[in-house]
């Protein structure tokens, strides 16, 4: 079964089959594309001088899901032709797993390359999903940006940080 | 008028609940809302500048005007990734 293009779940990310779903999802001639970049977050084992232990992810998924399908618009706006999958997994995730998974697909890499780091920047800035972080001593909700989308100036930062 | 409020992370656990019903006078507004439950759980007042707000899973502003049976969700800074 062809995975979606947008997904919050709980099952472990299998890049694979979500880089499957967007080579599916072409629309255009078959081999147009000369790219394809791809991105997993991991759970990594220390975090501010902590020794992490694992991670617990919570989303407001609906909304999650609205904030994934902006980006997309965004990338459209920003870089045409690119096509991307993106899924955030939620719930408890151990060290080494991967959290969130991006594919962006292009006629060419400098466009494939951009739209997957923007990707994963407005993820951090704009999608309602939050990690509990359970270190050697306690635990601790991480809070990051304020989530407003339209908050042109996070929007720039992103397309900054891609155009690097 | 009675809504629905979701509650998500740090202030889900300062509620003690992901889901509350609660009853608000015809007019109210999401700030009026989040005003009410500041009084019932005061540790969540630290958020107010830095949550955002949902009305039926769309974002919405502190001045939306509230109608019976919405759901609000309050999300405090987000850290996904």
């Amino acid at each position: 079964m062809q995975l979606p293009l947008l997904h919050i779940g709980s099952e472990p990310l299998d890049i694979a089959r979500i880089s499957a779903a967007v080579t599916a999802s072409a629309d255009g001639e078959a081999g147009a594309d000369g790219a394809v970049v791809t991105f997993l977050g991991l759970v990594r084992n220390h975090n501010v001088g902590r020794r992490v232990r694992y991670l617990e992810y919570e989303a407001y998924e609906p909304l999650a899901l609205k904030a994934f399908q902006r980006i997309v618009l965004e990338i459209d706006e920003r870089w045409a032709g690119v096509r991307l999958a993106l899924h955030h997994r939620i719930g408890r995730l151990e060290i080494g797993e991967a959290s969130v998974a991006i594919v962006a697909r292009s006629a060419h890499r400098g466009n494939a390359y951009a739209a997957c780091r923007f990707a994963i920047e407005r993820v951090k800035q704009i999608a309602p999903i939050w990690k509990r972080e359970f270190f050697e001593g306690g635990d601790v909700w991480i809070e990051g940006a304020t989530a407003d989308p339209e908050d042109d100036r996070a929007r720039a930062d992103a397309e900054r940080a891609a155009c690097a | 008028m009675r809504v629905t409020v979701r509650l998500f992370a740090r202030l889900r656990e300062i509620a003690g609940a992901a889901e509350l019903s609660r009853e608000l006078p015809a007019g109210a507004t999401i700030r009026d809302l989040w005003r009410q439950l500041a009084v019932e759980f005061p540790s969540l007042a630290q958020y107010e500048r830095s949550i955002s707000t949902a009305v039926n899973a769309e974002y919405a502003r502190m001045d939306h005007v509230l109608r019976a049976g919405d759901e609000i969700a309050f999300l405090p800074p987000v850290s996904g990734g």
